[in-house]
């Protein structure tokens, strides 16, 4: 167990580092874009001296070097600065975007694993039978469908021609946010003990999960396909079947895990592309989410709103990999018994 | 050698197998014919690509689900016909039939420790049987190899053992269900050459003991030769020669046996003799030795 501990102080001691690069990168990009932040932030209509104020205020005219010391300094008071746009802190802004994001991504992935694997299982243990044409039929159309045009499909089919499934928004009109303390809806609703409002929130989150899962699902169920083909002509797998274990057995079991190990690293960054994918999908299920908001702020110069979202976003993505790469870990006894010993 | 009295173990008549699709075959066996009598320790030697491994798969139903495989023939294997594959075969691997394989290392998996491979080995002979049971017996089998921590071995995963660890609990694996047929496809040559002649040892030790025949598949003719009672001798997919092991090492007749045979290097020097790589004399026809005929009322 120790050894899990030292490689996950590793990891995130370099993600740490990562943090750092990025946000004096994303810094400094948001800065060299064309366009004054002030004058867009104050409209046409202000005066040279409101814009010169407003530029004084937040430190505009300085260098460089010393406006990202006065960024780590606020940001070390867990201060991410002011939107220039809605005028409240950043921090305001993205608790109130984030957590509708997250549910929206985990809810994807959570799909993606539960379809794409066992979709890759079959299509590998029946190869080159018919359940195999089906697996990679759906798989290649997920992977070369763009995340919205499945969004706007899955709208017409379900939410418009057969009506199962809301078109918009993350609950009916009329259902009562609820409290918190999460704001993810699911958690929320479950908490209060609200079931209706539960269902009613899973109701509106399929249809946009699905459509944001669905390129993660094809390439999970490709990679998974392929990699355990490769894993059946190993002597191990002939072993299996020279000792009689069921044939369902070794898909599942003794071709799927050496299979999952290469899988898994590809699974983690599907999953965390989902997080910049999700704006489309969000923009065309008027979901109010982070992705969405992130791309209102860069057309509006936003430039603390800016680094922020992405430096959420990055944390994030960052985190993902922590916990994919400690799945491995897990899952793969050589690595894990490798790092005991080192 | 008395073949009328006893039924034989494992009878392949003209046994034929062909890869490819309809169109393009390319034909692998030519009619193999050979037989395996209880108890008795049979091996079938050749070089590379000769078609030994791939008769032992058929034997066993790996190879018959493919599409790209064309069988003919026959392989009568208790009481069914094993040439055609499919699940009569299927259920008796495992159980009446095993197999020991090349690099034990490599045959065990990776990701499960021996004790949850050695429970579904046992499973298969025994479907019902309880963790604590298979646990019980496993240990016993492993025991049985001269293994000295049988608990340990079963908590490990094959990469944590040396290879004569795994070529034991592989052999252990393959008795455990007490099969009336076991299969080495040249067993232990990923091995050095002491603890290939140990697990060897062992094995003919086992086989003797428990009374399993064996189908010994070698290039190896020294191992032939400590091993087998009778040998066949393959060549390009062709029974070239078969008689009893002394028979076939002090009387070669085929011109490919004894060109196989002056290919062992000997400590008295000399180098290897000039042997062609293909001759037109390999391919004479087949020479049985005497008393080693196939027996001609098994394809019952």
């Amino acid at each position: 167990m120790s050894n899990i501990l030292r490689s996950l102080l590793h990891r995130l001691g370099a993600a740490l580092i990562v943090m750092i690069g990025i946000s004096m990168l994303i810094f400094a990009i948001a800065r060299v874009m064309p366009g004054d932040p002030a004058r867009i932030a104050l409209g046409p209509n202000a005066t040279a001296e409101q814009v010169a104020a407003l530029r004084l205020e937040r430190h505009l005219d300085a260098s460089l070097p010393v406006q990202y010391w006065e960024f780590v300094k606020s940001l070390a008071t867990g201060d991410l600065g002011k939107s220039l746009y809605t005028n409240r802190p950043v921090t305001t802004d993205i608790a109130q975007f984030l957590p509708a994001t997250l549910e929206l991504v985990f809810v994807s992935g959570i799909l993606m694993v539960l379809i794409g694997l066992p979709l890759g299982i079959l299509s590998a243990h029946f190869r080159g039978r018919f359940p195999d044409h089906v697996g990679r039929l759906i798989s290649l159309l997920g992977v070369c469908t763009p995340a919205f045009v499945w969004g706007v499909i899955l709208q017409l089919v379900f939410g418009y021609f057969w009506g199962w499934f809301p078109i918009e928004g993350r609950l009916l009109e009329g259902t009562p946010i609820p409290p918190g303390p999460t704001g993810f809806y699911l958690i929320d609703m479950a908490m209060a003990g609200n079931g209706a409002g539960f269902l009613d929130a899973l109701h509106h989150l399929i249809l946009p999960a699905l459509a944001l899962a669905m390129s993660g699902l094809g390439q999970t169920a490709r990679l998974t396909r392929s990699n355990m083909n490769e894993v059946y002509d190993r002597p191990y797998v002939e072993m299996a079947r020279a000792y009689g274990f069921p044939a369902r057995r070794i898909a599942t079991r003794y071709a799927f895990r050496p299979a999952l190990i290469p899988t898994l690293t590809i699974l983690g960054l599907e999953f965390a592309a989902m997080l910049g994918n999700a704006f489309l999908v969000e923009k065309v299920f008027g979901w109010p989410g982070l992705s969405r908001y992130g791309v209102e702020v860069i057309l509006r110069k936003d430039l603390d709103a800016i680094v922020g979202t992405v430096l959420v976003i990055a944390a994030a993505f960052l985190i993902v990999n922590i916990i994919v790469d400690i799945l491995v870990n897990v899952i793969n006894p050589r690595i894990r018994l490798a790092a005991g010993r080192a | 050698m008395n073949n009328a009295l006893q039924k034989p173990v494992l009878t392949i008549r003209d046994l034929r197998l062909a890869f490819g699709d309809r169109r393009h075959q390319t034909p692998v066996l030519h009619g193999i014919s050979l037989h395996i009598q209880p108890g008795e320790k049979v091996a079938l030697v050749g070089e590379s690509g000769s078609g030994k491994s791939v008769t032992a798969r058929l034997a066993m139903g790996l190879l018959q689900d493919s599409k790209r495989t064309h069988v003919s023939g026959s392989i009568w294997f208790d009481g069914i016909d094993a040439a055609k594959g499919g699940p009569e075969i299927a259920r008796r691997r495992g159980n009446r039939v095993a197999m020991i394989f090349q690099d034990p290392t490599s045959a065990l998996n990776p990701t499960f420790k021996i004790r949850g491979q050695f429970r579904d080995v046992l499973r298969s002979g025994d479907r019902s049987i309880s963790k604590d049971e298979a646990d019980r017996r496993a240990e016993a089998a492993l025991a049985e190899v001269s293994i000295p921590d049988p608990k340990r071995a079963l908590d490990s995963y094959a990469f944590q053992l040396s290879g004569g660890m795994n070529q034991r609990v592989m052999i252990a694996m393959s008795l455990a269900n007490r099969p009336q047929l076991l299969i080495a496809d040249e067993p232990g040559t990923a091995l050095d050459v002491t603890v290939q002649a140990q697990t060897l040892n062992l094995m003919h030790e086992l086989t003797e003991k428990t009374g399993t025949s064996v189908l010994l598949i070698s290039h190896n003719l020294g191992v032939v030769r400590e091993f087998a009672d009778r040998v066949y001798v393959i060549y390009r997919g062709r029974i070239v020669e078969h008689g009893t092991t002394a028979q076939l090492f002090n009387d070669p007749r085929h011109p490919y046996t004894r060109a196989l045979l002056a290919a062992i290097p000997k400590i008295s020097g000399g180098g290897l003799p000039d042997l062609p790589e293909r001759s037109p004399e390999f391919e004479n026809p087949l020479i049985t030795h005497e008393g080693c005929g196939e027996p001609a009322e098994a394809l019952s």
